[in-house]
Protein backbone atom coordinates (compact mmCIF):
# COMPACT_ATOMS: atom_id res chain seq x y z
CA UNK A 1 0.00 0.00 0.00
CA UNK A 2 1.22 3.49 -0.75
CA UNK A 3 -1.15 4.84 1.91
CA UNK A 4 0.70 6.85 4.57
CA UNK A 5 -0.20 8.86 7.63
CA UNK A 6 1.34 12.16 8.59
CA UNK A 7 2.01 12.67 12.30
CA UNK A 8 3.71 16.01 12.86
CA UNK A 9 6.87 15.92 10.77
CA UNK A 10 6.81 12.10 10.50
CA UNK A 11 5.35 10.21 7.54
CA UNK A 12 4.33 6.73 8.66
CA UNK A 13 3.80 3.80 6.35
CA UNK A 14 1.89 1.62 8.80
CA UNK A 15 -1.31 2.51 10.59
CA UNK A 16 -0.50 -0.07 13.23
CA UNK A 17 1.68 1.25 16.07
CA UNK A 18 2.97 -1.27 18.57
CA UNK A 19 4.40 -1.45 22.06
CA UNK A 20 7.34 -3.51 23.25
CA UNK A 21 6.17 -4.42 26.76
CA UNK A 22 5.15 -7.81 28.22
CA UNK A 23 6.98 -10.03 25.70
CA UNK A 24 8.73 -13.19 26.88
CA UNK A 25 12.13 -11.95 25.70
CA UNK A 26 13.76 -9.57 23.27
CA UNK A 27 13.87 -12.19 20.53
CA UNK A 28 10.09 -12.58 20.63
CA UNK A 29 9.72 -8.79 20.76
CA UNK A 30 11.78 -8.41 17.60
CA UNK A 31 9.92 -11.13 15.69
CA UNK A 32 6.47 -9.88 16.66
CA UNK A 33 7.29 -6.32 15.70
CA UNK A 34 8.69 -7.44 12.39
CA UNK A 35 5.47 -9.39 11.70
CA UNK A 36 3.30 -6.41 12.66
CA UNK A 37 4.80 -4.28 9.89
CA UNK A 38 4.70 -1.30 12.27
CA UNK A 39 7.16 1.52 11.81
CA UNK A 40 6.31 3.28 15.07
CA UNK A 41 7.35 1.30 18.12
CA UNK A 42 6.87 2.50 21.67
CA UNK A 43 9.40 2.05 24.46
CA UNK A 44 9.69 2.98 28.11
CA UNK A 45 12.50 4.82 29.90
CA UNK A 46 13.65 3.25 33.13
CA UNK A 47 16.64 3.27 35.47
CA UNK A 48 19.54 1.18 34.21
CA UNK A 49 20.06 -1.84 36.41
CA UNK A 50 23.61 -1.19 37.60
CA UNK A 51 24.11 -4.78 38.68
CA UNK A 52 23.47 -6.20 35.24
CA UNK A 53 25.98 -7.53 32.77
CA UNK A 54 26.83 -4.53 30.59
CA UNK A 55 26.81 -6.78 27.52
CA UNK A 56 23.23 -7.87 28.12
CA UNK A 57 21.19 -7.08 24.99
CA UNK A 58 19.37 -3.78 25.09
CA UNK A 59 15.96 -3.10 23.55
CA UNK A 60 17.59 -0.68 21.12
CA UNK A 61 19.84 -3.48 19.83
CA UNK A 62 16.73 -5.39 18.72
CA UNK A 63 14.56 -2.43 17.74
CA UNK A 64 17.05 -0.33 15.88
CA UNK A 65 16.39 3.41 15.82
CA UNK A 66 17.70 3.33 12.23
CA UNK A 67 14.91 1.05 11.13
CA UNK A 68 11.98 2.00 13.37
CA UNK A 69 10.55 5.31 14.54
CA UNK A 70 10.90 4.95 18.28
CA UNK A 71 8.17 6.45 20.36
CA UNK A 72 9.29 6.88 23.96
CA UNK A 73 6.32 6.87 26.27
CA UNK A 74 5.80 8.31 29.72
CA UNK A 75 3.78 5.37 31.02
CA UNK A 76 4.13 5.03 34.76
CA UNK A 77 4.22 8.80 35.28
CA UNK A 78 1.49 10.17 37.53
CA UNK A 79 2.36 13.86 37.33
CA UNK A 80 3.08 16.37 34.57
CA UNK A 81 6.55 17.02 36.05
CA UNK A 82 7.53 13.34 35.91
CA UNK A 83 6.24 13.02 32.35
CA UNK A 84 8.16 16.08 31.16
CA UNK A 85 11.34 14.86 32.86
CA UNK A 86 10.96 11.44 31.22
CA UNK A 87 10.54 13.04 27.78
CA UNK A 88 13.67 15.13 28.24
CA UNK A 89 15.66 12.02 29.19
CA UNK A 90 14.22 10.16 26.20
CA UNK A 91 15.25 12.97 23.87
CA UNK A 92 18.80 12.69 25.16
CA UNK A 93 18.70 8.89 24.96
CA UNK A 94 17.60 9.01 21.32
CA UNK A 95 19.97 11.76 20.19
CA UNK A 96 17.54 14.65 19.95
CA UNK A 97 14.49 12.76 18.70
CA UNK A 98 11.39 14.92 19.37
CA UNK A 99 8.48 12.49 18.95
CA UNK A 100 7.05 11.31 22.26
CA UNK A 101 3.97 9.57 23.58
CA UNK A 102 2.60 11.50 26.53
CA UNK A 103 0.68 9.38 28.98
CA UNK A 104 -0.11 10.51 32.52
CA UNK A 105 -2.20 7.92 34.27
CA UNK A 106 -4.15 7.95 37.48
CA UNK A 107 -3.33 5.76 40.45
CA UNK A 108 -6.55 3.82 40.08
CA UNK A 109 -7.39 0.33 38.93
CA UNK A 110 -8.70 1.78 35.68
CA UNK A 111 -5.31 3.37 34.81
CA UNK A 112 -7.50 6.10 33.37
CA UNK A 113 -5.62 9.09 31.93
CA UNK A 114 -5.25 11.99 34.37
CA UNK A 115 -6.36 14.64 31.91
CA UNK A 116 -5.52 17.60 34.15
CA UNK A 117 -1.87 16.54 34.43
CA UNK A 118 -1.87 15.49 30.77
CA UNK A 119 -2.97 18.96 29.63
CA UNK A 120 -0.29 20.61 31.78
CA UNK A 121 2.45 18.32 30.52
CA UNK A 122 1.32 18.74 26.90
CA UNK A 123 1.65 22.54 27.14
CA UNK A 124 5.20 22.32 28.50
CA UNK A 125 6.32 19.68 26.00
CA UNK A 126 4.91 21.53 22.98
CA UNK A 127 6.65 24.71 24.22
CA UNK A 128 9.92 22.77 24.42
CA UNK A 129 9.64 21.63 20.81
CA UNK A 130 8.48 18.07 21.35
CA UNK A 131 6.08 16.47 18.88
CA UNK A 132 3.50 15.07 21.25
CA UNK A 133 1.25 12.10 20.57
CA UNK A 134 -1.06 12.13 23.54
CA UNK A 135 -2.93 9.33 25.27
CA UNK A 136 -6.20 10.62 26.66
CA UNK A 137 -9.73 9.75 27.67
CA UNK A 138 -12.51 9.62 25.11
CA UNK A 139 -13.83 13.04 26.19
CA UNK A 140 -14.24 15.10 22.99
CA UNK A 141 -13.69 18.41 24.82
CA UNK A 142 -10.33 17.30 26.19
CA UNK A 143 -9.35 15.98 22.75
CA UNK A 144 -10.16 19.36 21.20
CA UNK A 145 -8.09 21.14 23.85
CA UNK A 146 -5.11 18.81 23.29
CA UNK A 147 -5.23 19.58 19.58
CA UNK A 148 -5.43 23.32 20.33
CA UNK A 149 -2.32 23.03 22.53
CA UNK A 150 -0.44 21.66 19.53
CA UNK A 151 -0.30 17.89 20.00
CA UNK A 152 0.47 16.14 16.69
CA UNK A 153 -1.86 13.19 17.33
CA UNK A 154 -4.63 12.57 19.84
CA UNK A 155 -4.95 9.01 21.10
CA UNK A 156 -8.12 8.22 23.04
CA UNK A 157 -8.53 4.86 24.72
CA UNK A 158 -10.96 2.32 23.31
CA UNK A 159 -11.14 0.58 26.71
CA UNK A 160 -8.82 0.54 29.77
CA UNK A 161 -5.13 -0.26 29.18
CA UNK A 162 -4.47 -3.99 28.93
CA UNK A 163 -8.16 -4.88 29.31
CA UNK A 164 -8.63 -6.27 25.80
CA UNK A 165 -12.32 -5.34 25.96
CA UNK A 166 -12.43 -3.88 22.46
CA UNK A 167 -13.90 -0.49 21.54
CA UNK A 168 -16.43 0.39 24.24
CA UNK A 169 -16.98 3.95 23.06
CA UNK A 170 -17.52 4.10 19.29
CA UNK A 171 -19.79 7.16 19.55
CA UNK A 172 -17.24 9.17 21.50
CA UNK A 173 -14.45 8.11 19.14
CA UNK A 174 -16.58 9.14 16.19
CA UNK A 175 -17.33 12.51 17.79
CA UNK A 176 -13.60 13.07 18.35
CA UNK A 177 -12.94 12.14 14.72
CA UNK A 178 -15.53 14.67 13.59
CA UNK A 179 -14.01 17.46 15.67
CA UNK A 180 -10.26 17.03 15.12
CA UNK A 181 -7.94 17.68 12.20
CA UNK A 182 -4.85 15.95 13.64
CA UNK A 183 -4.71 12.15 13.41
CA UNK A 184 -6.85 10.29 15.92
CA UNK A 185 -5.28 6.98 16.91
CA UNK A 186 -7.01 4.55 19.26
CA UNK A 187 -4.56 3.64 21.99
CA UNK A 188 -5.44 0.86 24.43
CA UNK A 189 -8.33 -1.54 24.76
CA UNK A 190 -7.97 -3.67 21.64
CA UNK A 191 -8.18 -7.41 22.40
CA UNK A 192 -8.24 -9.12 19.03
CA UNK A 193 -8.11 -8.41 15.32
CA UNK A 194 -11.78 -7.50 14.86
CA UNK A 195 -11.47 -4.78 17.55
CA UNK A 196 -8.71 -3.12 15.53
CA UNK A 197 -10.81 -3.34 12.39
CA UNK A 198 -13.75 -1.67 14.15
CA UNK A 199 -11.53 1.28 15.11
CA UNK A 200 -10.26 1.63 11.56
CA UNK A 201 -13.75 1.36 10.05
CA UNK A 202 -14.81 4.30 12.22
CA UNK A 203 -12.19 6.38 10.42
CA UNK A 204 -9.35 6.39 12.93
CA UNK A 205 -5.95 7.07 11.38
CA UNK A 206 -4.38 4.20 13.25
CA UNK A 207 -4.35 1.97 16.32
CA UNK A 208 -1.65 1.63 18.95
CA UNK A 209 -1.55 -1.65 20.85
CA UNK A 210 0.73 -3.72 23.01
CA UNK A 211 -0.98 -6.32 25.20
CA UNK A 212 -3.27 -7.70 22.47
CA UNK A 213 -0.18 -8.89 20.62
CA UNK A 214 2.22 -9.59 23.50
CA UNK A 215 -0.26 -11.63 25.54
CA UNK A 216 -1.64 -13.66 22.64
CA UNK A 217 -0.69 -17.35 22.79
CA UNK A 218 1.29 -16.80 19.60
CA UNK A 219 2.34 -13.15 19.54
CA UNK A 220 4.03 -13.33 16.14
CA UNK A 221 0.89 -14.73 14.51
CA UNK A 222 -1.31 -12.17 16.29
CA UNK A 223 0.99 -9.39 15.11
CA UNK A 224 0.35 -10.46 11.53
CA UNK A 225 -3.39 -10.74 12.22
CA UNK A 226 -3.38 -7.17 13.52
CA UNK A 227 -1.48 -5.93 10.49
CA UNK A 228 -4.13 -7.43 8.20
CA UNK A 229 -6.99 -6.24 10.43
CA UNK A 230 -5.76 -2.65 10.33
CA UNK A 231 -5.30 -2.78 6.60
CA UNK A 232 -8.75 -4.31 6.08
CA UNK A 233 -10.45 -1.81 8.35
CA UNK A 234 -8.83 1.10 6.58
CA UNK A 235 -9.75 -0.23 3.14
CA UNK A 236 -13.36 -0.77 4.26
CA UNK A 237 -13.49 2.78 5.63
CA UNK A 238 -12.15 4.20 2.37
CA UNK A 239 -14.45 1.98 0.29
CA UNK A 240 -17.50 3.20 2.24
CA UNK A 241 -19.81 0.56 3.63
CA UNK A 242 -23.29 -0.16 2.28
CA UNK A 243 -26.21 1.25 4.23
CA UNK A 244 -27.86 -0.95 6.82
CA UNK A 245 -31.39 -2.11 5.90
CA UNK A 246 -34.09 -3.62 8.02
CA UNK A 247 -35.17 -6.29 5.51
CA UNK A 248 -33.64 -8.59 2.94
CA UNK A 249 -32.68 -7.38 -0.52
CA UNK A 250 -32.03 -10.22 -2.99
CA UNK A 251 -28.59 -10.30 -4.57
CA UNK A 252 -29.71 -12.09 -7.76
CA UNK A 253 -32.08 -10.47 -10.28
CA UNK A 254 -35.69 -11.33 -9.65
CA UNK A 255 -36.59 -11.21 -13.35
CA UNK A 256 -35.81 -13.71 -16.13
CA UNK A 257 -36.47 -16.72 -13.94
CA UNK A 258 -37.19 -20.03 -15.73
CA UNK A 259 -40.82 -21.12 -15.63
CA UNK B 1 33.00 10.53 48.57
CA UNK B 2 29.42 9.38 48.59
CA UNK B 3 27.03 9.81 45.68
CA UNK B 4 23.53 8.56 44.94
CA UNK B 5 23.00 6.62 41.73
CA UNK B 6 19.51 5.50 40.74
CA UNK B 7 18.41 5.83 44.34
CA UNK B 8 21.31 3.83 45.84
CA UNK B 9 24.18 5.45 47.74
CA UNK B 10 27.68 4.50 46.65
CA UNK B 11 31.17 5.22 47.91
CA UNK B 12 33.31 6.18 44.94
CA UNK B 13 36.85 7.37 44.39
CA UNK B 14 36.65 9.00 40.99
CA UNK B 15 36.53 12.48 39.52
CA UNK B 16 34.42 12.82 36.41
CA UNK B 17 31.10 11.41 35.33
CA UNK B 18 32.94 9.76 32.46
CA UNK B 19 35.18 7.95 34.96
CA UNK B 20 32.15 6.66 36.81
CA UNK B 21 30.43 5.43 33.65
CA UNK B 22 33.64 3.77 32.45
CA UNK B 23 34.06 1.98 35.79
CA UNK B 24 30.48 0.74 35.50
CA UNK B 25 30.91 -0.42 31.91
CA UNK B 26 28.26 2.05 30.78
CA UNK B 27 30.29 4.42 28.64
CA UNK B 28 29.26 4.07 25.02
CA UNK B 29 26.04 2.26 25.97
CA UNK B 30 22.67 3.70 24.97
CA UNK B 31 21.93 5.56 28.18
CA UNK B 32 20.91 9.04 29.30
CA UNK B 33 22.21 10.68 32.47
CA UNK B 34 20.79 13.27 34.82
CA UNK B 35 23.24 14.93 37.21
CA UNK B 36 21.58 16.73 40.13
CA UNK B 37 18.39 17.02 38.10
CA UNK B 38 20.05 18.36 34.93
CA UNK B 39 20.44 16.26 31.80
CA UNK B 40 24.06 15.82 30.78
CA UNK B 41 24.64 15.60 27.01
CA UNK B 42 26.91 12.68 26.07
CA UNK B 43 29.54 15.12 24.83
CA UNK B 44 29.80 16.60 28.34
CA UNK B 45 30.41 13.39 30.32
CA UNK B 46 34.13 14.11 30.70
CA UNK B 47 33.50 17.71 31.79
CA UNK B 48 31.14 16.95 34.67
CA UNK B 49 33.12 16.59 37.93
CA UNK B 50 31.38 14.64 40.67
CA UNK B 51 31.20 15.96 44.21
CA UNK B 52 30.17 14.48 47.51
CA UNK B 53 26.38 14.25 47.77
CA UNK B 54 25.74 14.38 44.01
CA UNK B 55 22.72 12.59 42.63
CA UNK B 56 22.81 10.68 39.36
CA UNK B 57 19.98 9.09 37.43
CA UNK B 58 21.03 6.76 34.63
CA UNK B 59 18.29 5.48 32.33
CA UNK B 60 17.89 3.29 29.30
CA UNK B 61 15.17 2.15 26.91
CA UNK B 62 13.17 -0.90 27.89
CA UNK B 63 10.05 -2.58 26.56
CA UNK B 64 6.83 -0.72 27.18
CA UNK B 65 3.49 0.25 25.68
Amino acid sequence: MTDTIQVGSYTLKSRLLVGTGKYRDLDETGRAIEASGADVVTMAVRRTNLGQNPNEPNLLDVISPDRYTLLPNTAGCHTADDAVRTCRLARELLDGHQLVKLEVISRSRTLYPDVVETLNAARTLVDEGFEVMVYTSDDPLIAIELEAIGCVAVMPLGAPIGSGLGLQNPYNIREILDQLKVPVIVDAGVGTASDATVAMELGCEGVLMNTAIAEAKDPVKMARAMRLAIESGRLAYEAGRMPRKRYADASSPETGLIE
Amino acid sequence: MQISVNGQTEQVDIQSLEDYLTARGLLGRRIAVEHNGEIVPKSQFSHVMLEDGDVLEIVQAIGGG
